[in-house]
């Protein structure tokens, strides 16, 4: 395919300059100097006018155009670089309110905790107040009754002696006699209970 | 006209015979495609420049595109000193790639594949570089055929061949366009002559040629108004900066 093609390209070459060389023969007519001074004419009047036009006219308004357009878009540039730099001052702002809302809700909140601390610290020292007193009354009265207990339990050691003799051997013993006994015995046996 | 794959380049006169003197400056179909080119060139930027918008529209951006894209090739090859001379660049750019542009059109005449026409313009660009040089530099310019470094044993025949080069700019300038643009037309002509000649058979094959020349055409055109402009600034340079 590719060989026959390349015949026909060889055989196609052969018929362009066989062509060629026929069209030699008849003559060029870019050679023929007939209309020479016309093409020349028409060439230096057309172009003329065109140049003359397009650098008058047309090419400074496109220049125009482009500058402008230039100029305009650093104009927006810049403008959208300061709207840039004020919404960050705004933000920086909004940072230090944030801040100082900040630290004034910390203070308030530190405020209030101390309050509260020194309310319940007051009402701590009263009621430890009243419970001291409490305790103090109490033990006061434990050691009364401790202070009594003695006596009551030799009272009450006497008389029982007394109505156990009384029962177990039917005769009257004098008090005197049990209670110095029991006086003896408590003594003996009262560090056993009281632990003094 | 169809037989021939020159007669597409024939000039011939459109309305009466004007003489002036014994100048012939008949309109001709040349005359018609150069008015052609140049309105379609002002109206399309007159229309890009009119409305001045922040977001351009669709013929806003050609004609502004195009102005930064001569701006940008003049500005790397001859530097800020060629500013004065971008609408000249720019006219020339924009004439002659719409002249190819036109060209490629069936049964348009490519007023730029007559080397009368890209001589004219040639010359007028190197009078203009040569007369610009002498301005800027005095006699100074004369250096331009004095490369530096040279051994002074080869100076004589580096000098010669430097004036041959600079003389020969605008032969090469023109005879450049004009040639790329007679032999890509006529090339595209002689295969559409085989597709009639070779039937439905066999002309399947100079048809896929013509249109893949049809592209390559629309390139060398492009790149051939692009090739055009960016030698004139680059001679430019020569005459503005003189590096030699």
């Amino acid at each position: 395919m590719v060989k026959k093609i390349y015949l026909h390209l060889v055989f196609l070459s052969f018929f362009f300059i066989k062509e060629a060389f026929a069209a030699e023969s008849g003559g060029m007519p870019q050679l023929n100097p007939e209309f020479w001074v016309s093409q020349i004419f028409w060439l230096v009047l057309t172009f003329g006018i065109m140049y003359l036009v397009l650098s008058k006219l047309i090419l400074p308004k496109i220049s125009n155009n482009l500058e402008s357009r230039k100029s305009q878009i650093l104009e927006n540039i810049e403008a959208a670089e300061k709207q840039r730099e004020d919404s960050e001052t705004k933000l920086k702002e909004y940072d230090q309110i944030i801040l100082k809302s900040k630290t004034e809700a910390n203070a308030m909140f530190n405020q209030a905790r101390e309050k509260a601390v020194k309310d319940i610290n007051a009402k701590r020292d009263v009621l430890d107040k009243q419970i001291d007193d409490e305790i103090a009354k109490a033990e006061k009265e434990i050691q009364a009754l401790r202070d009594n207990a003695p006596d009551k339990i030799n009272k009450i050691a006497i008389e029982t002696s007394s109505e156990l003799l009384q029962k177990l051997i039917g005769a009257e013993v004098n008090n005197s006699s049990i209670s110095a006994i029991v006086d003896d015995l408590s003594r003996r046996n009262g560090d056993k209970y009281y632990g003094n | 006209m169809a037989a021939n794959p020159m007669s597409q380049f024939d000039v011939y006169r459109i309305g009466p015979e004007i003489k002036v003197g014994a100048f012939d400056i008949s309109f001709t179909n040349a005359s018609l495609f150069m008015i052609i080119s140049t309105v379609s060139i002002l109206l399309i930027f007159n229309l890009g420049s009119k409305k001045n918008s922040i977001l351009p529209n669709k013929i806003q951006l050609l004609a502004e595109l195009s102005y930064t894209f001569v701006a940008k090739m003049i500005s790397d090859t001859a530097g800020s000193k060629a500013k004065p001379y971008f609408a000249f660049i720019f006219s020339l750019f924009m004439f002659v790639l719409f002249c190819n542009m036109f060209g490629m059109i069936p049964y348009t005449f490519t007023v730029t594949s007559h080397i009368i026409v890209t001589f004219v313009l040639a010359a007028f660009i190197f009078i203009g570089v040569t007369v610009i040089g002498f301005i800027k530099h005095g006699f100074g310019y004369l250096k331009l055929f004095v490369p530096s470094g040279v051994p002074a044993v080869l100076l004589p025949l580096i000098v010669v061949i430097e004036i041959i080069s600079y003389l020969s700019r605008p032969i090469s300038l023109s005879v450049r366009l004009f040639a790329n643009m007679m032999a890509g037309h006529t090339m595209m002509k002689v295969f559409g002559g085989f597709v009639i000649s070779l039937g439905i058979v066999g002309g399947w094959l100079p048809l896929s040629f013509s249109v893949a020349l049809t592209g390559l055409e629309i390139l060398v055109a492009f790149l051939q108004a692009y090739v055009f402009a960016i030698l004139t600034c680059i001679y430019l340079n020569d005459a503005l900066n003189l590096h030699h």
